[in-house]
């Protein structure tokens, strides 16, 4: 099969591009550096099937960043039969200084000149004729967007791959071209392939070239001597970068006719740019964005309506909310107008699941089952399964939103307003999108972490990436949140779970000081990032990252959760001489009497050896949030369900199916005894520590070295304890908080001198 | 009059003169189009007052204070 890559500037439109190739339905944002990996698909509109690789987005095929590497290497070593490369026609300049790189090595190439649209709606022209004629290779208009002019641009690039090609270069008039045109000829005599793209990138003195060819980068020394540019002196990589501008602004501004001639002409985009980035409102603007959005998705009372109206609840009007009617009304209404996040939550947990599974339910239980069967199908799978889809609303509600903020262009502009401040902690703004990204989901944001430049940052970056509380962990936070509120009366729900927001970002920010002032120190990377236009986020794109989304949700929540559901409710139900224990039994059990075992290293955070027998449920659950983070909450469920058997605790009276787990909850506080330091202590301790299985292993392949990935998972751990043993300390006796902040204020300023010391040494 | 482009106020142009400074940076500035002749317009800066944002080459690329100081500028009119 023929093997077309898709290469191209970040953000000129090649994932929507590939997207349209191949009916696939990859990531989209209008960020650049969306695409840090190469992925493949099939175009199947050809004479014959054809394979289409979608390559990271790049401005150079320079060495220093992992996604320009990955390109590189790709075109080279794997040698499609055609590039095609897309050009952003409302920015041709830059797009095209790639596409002189592009053309030196030996590959057929095609360019498909995007977003033509954009360019004729500002009543500009592209002459695409003109520009084929000057480049030498065929030139495609097409829209990504609009899927116009795609099956032209295959066809030609069927064509096109059919004819080897070789490389060109637009440096044959310039200064360095006897060098280029020597290194070239001898590259060749060695029988190098693509011999002028290496001699390009020796006389750059690039530093994979300089290694790769070490006999030859002599040549370079001895010009080097003998040749005095009198702007560049011998900077030969200024003069490559400064020739292939030249040459483009020469040869190209007569293929443009523009009609607005100001150079610096004012666009709508720039219009809204002016209010959200002001330098007054713009960080205002962007904390309003921030809350609109966590109001929207998780507020019980929408707009503060209930309060400002004083709306009466549903209880006080005599509303019936058991049956089908009210209990729909109270998916919308309680004393309150519900936000849209929590009202499509309620939808989807009190009417389908809780419909779809009580039928199930009722069936398995009157099937004549063995009880251990009906046990495990009840309370273990349908249980855990029930508590892990329940949160599946708040996901993508949550991701809905940050989908729209990146694919308006919003996203990058955050990032520049909040520069000055991340560099205070030794990163540049771009870390903020990973950051971010971490409370939807770590795996992504972790992968995203590769447009990063430095891998100190990203190291540090991956590190603290699971302390922005993922939204598989916000099931913890209400549950154990709703049970705090519903049994000791105290406080409010929303302002725990905001609280453990804030205890997270604290974290993370603490870690990051630390470590790029100890393990991970290093120069502050630069921050040199394009801004792209703003425009209306398109609905096709958002629902194709939803669909991702929960695509990818459920599939997990039926495989791997469903297979640890099982696990843990076996290993519950069974003791180590393999006899079926009933639910009253659970204290036997292989996981009880394991879990017991290092239970003792659990007591400085509160829930260890001082919650007596049963104490060992938070172990578990906290155990098997390591194979997922859902994980904590369906085992509440199902340990809930054996514990409740125990007539001898006094839980018989808790709904333990109620919703979100909050009764599952109440059932554990109720049978251990733990208190309000002990349970925020539990929710520290699992927004800290390591990330669930998905996560580690991103972790582990964005890390590459294994030095840094060990370090990591000691990170992790360490966190982890010292987190959750400082809220629990603290929160029982508030005096400790001063122990806790003199430690800190000892520990920077033992950094801090040892660091001067170093420095003098130096 | 010369001037580094770090030294611009919001609104000014100029065009580029020389890149200082090395290897990554120095790169990374040239891949996105700083280079000499190139006309730059400083069209604001962050709320905190770093980084700056400027146009070049028809488009809009943000860079920190620090960066921009690499830049040596001859200022226009």
């Amino acid at each position: 099969m023929k093997r077309f890559a898709l290469a191209g500037n970040p953000n000129s439109g090649k994932t929507t591009l590939f997207n349209g190739l191949t009916g696939s339905t990859a990531h989209v944002g209008n960020w650049p550096g969306v695409t840090v990996d190469k992925r493949d698909g099939v175009y199947k509109k050809c004479a014959e099937p054809i394979s289409i690789i979608d390559l990271p987005g790049i401005y150079s095929l320079s060495p220093y960043t992992p996604e320009e590497v990955i390109a590189r290497n790709y075109v080279l070593d794997e040698k499609p039969d055609c590039v095609i490369n897309i050009v952003d026609a409302t920015n041709l300049e830059r797009n095209l200084y790639l596409t002189t790189q592009i053309m030196e090595i030996d590959v057929p190439i095609i360019i498909a000149l995007n977003m033509m649209d954009a360019v004729e709606k500002r009543g500009d022209k592209i002459d695409a004729k003109a520009l084929e004629t000057k480049l030498g290779v065929p030139v495609v208009s097409i829209s990504a967007l609009k899927g116009a002019g795609l099956t032209e641009l295959m066809d030609r690039a069927y064509e096109t791959s059919k004819a080897p090609r070789k490389g060109r270069t637009v440096l044959e008039s310039g200064a360095l071209a006897h060098l280029i045109t020597d290194v070239k000829i001898a590259l060749d005599g060695q029988g190098v392939e693509n011999p002028l793209f290496h001699a390009v990138k020796l006389a750059e003195e690039d530093e994979l070239e300089v290694r790769a060819h070490k006999d030859t980068v002599n040549m370079v020394e001895e010009f080097k001597k003998t040749f005095k540019d009198d702007t560049f002196g011998d900077d030969f990589e200024a003069l490559i970068a400064d020739g292939r501008y030249k040459y483009i602004s020469e040869n190209f501004s007569s293929v443009i006719t523009k009609k607005n001639k100001e150079k610096f002409a004012s666009t709508k985009s720039d219009k809204v740019d002016r209010v959200l980035t002001h330098k007054i409102w713009g960080i205002p603007i962007f904390l309003l964005v921030l809350f609109a959005i966590f109001h929207t998705t998780f507020s019980e009372d929408f707009l503060y309506l209930g309060k400002i109206f004083g709306f009466s609840s549903l209880e006080d009007l005599g509303v019936n909310t058991e049956a089908l009617g009210g209990k729909l009304l109270a998916c919308f209404y309680d004393g309150a107008v519900f936000s849209p996040g929590v009202i499509i939550n309620n939808l989807w947990n009190n009417i389908i699941v809780e419909y779809a599974f009580g039928w199930l339910v009722d069936i398995i239980a009157e099937s004549g089952m063995s009880s251990w069967a009906i046990g495990l199908l009840n309370d273990g799978i349908i249980e855990g399964l029930k508590s892990v889809l329940s949160f599946l609303p708040w996901i993508l509600v949550l991701f809905l939103f940050f989908s729209i903020l990146e694919d308006s262009g919003y996203m990058a502009r955050i990032a520049f307003i909040l520069d000055r401040m991340f560099r205070k902690f030794g990163l540049s703004g771009r870390a903020f999108l990973p950051m971010i990204m971490g409370f939807g989901c770590s795996v992504p944001a972790m992968i995203n972490t590769r447009t990063l430049a430095d891998d100190k940052e990203r190291a540090a970056t991956v590190r603290v990436i699971p302390f922005f509380s993922c939204s598989a962990k916000l099931p913890i936070l209400t549950a154990v949140a709703g049970a705090i509120v519903a049994t000791f009366g105290v406080g409010n729900a929303d302002l725990i779970t905001y609280g453990m927001y804030l205890l997270g970002i604290t974290s993370a920010i603490l870690a990051v000081l630390f470590m790029r002032n100890t393990t991970l120190k290093g120069e502050t990377p630069p921050f040199i990032m394009e801004l792209p236009a703003y425009h209306a986020p398109q609905f096709k794109n958002l629902m194709i990252h939803l669909w991702d989304k929960a695509k990818h949700f459920i599939k997990k929540a039926f495989t791997i959760i469903v297979a640890s559901t099982i696990v843990i409710w076996v290993l519950s139900h069974f003791s180590f001489s393999w006899a079926f224990l009933e639910d009253e039994q659970i204290s036997e059990s292989i996981l009880a009497q394991l879990s017991m075992l290092v239970q003792p290293i659990f007591t400085p955070l509160g829930f260890g050896s001082q919650l007596g027998e049963f104490g060992w449920v938070f172990v578990v659950a906290a155990i098997s949030g390591l194979i997922a983070k859902e994980n904590v909450i369906s085992t509440f469920a199902t340990l809930a369900a054996c514990l409740a058997a125990v007539a001898s605790l006094n839980i018989n009276g808790l709904d333990i199916e109620a919703e979100e787990g909050i009764g599952a909850v109440q059932a554990m506080i109720n049978a251990t005894g733990i208190g309000v330091p002990g349970l925020i202590a539990f929710i520290a301790f699992n927004m800290t520590t390591i990330p669930c299985f998905a996560a580690v292993g991103t972790a582990k392949a964005e890390l590459m070295n294994g030095k840094s990935f060990k370090g990591t998972l000691i990170f992790w751990i360490v966190s982890s304890f010292l987190v959750a043993a400082a809220v629990y300390t603290i929160g029982s006796w508030w005096w400790t908080a001063f122990i806790w902040a003199a430690a800190i204020a000892l520990t920077a300023w033992g950094v801090i001198l040892y660091n001067k010391k170093a420095e003098k040494n130096k | 009059m010369q001037k580094i482009l770090s030294d611009f106020i919001i609104g000014e142009t100029g065009i580029v003169k020389s890149v200082v400074g090395e290897g990554k940076i120095k790169r990374r500035l040239f891949d996105m189009g700083i280079t000499p002749g190139a006309e730059v317009l400083l069209r604001k800066k962050a709320p905190l007052g770093d980084p700056i944002e400027i146009t070049i080459r028809g488009y809009e690329l943000t860079l920190r204070k620090t960066e921009a100081q690499l830049v040596n500028m001859e200022v226009k009119g």
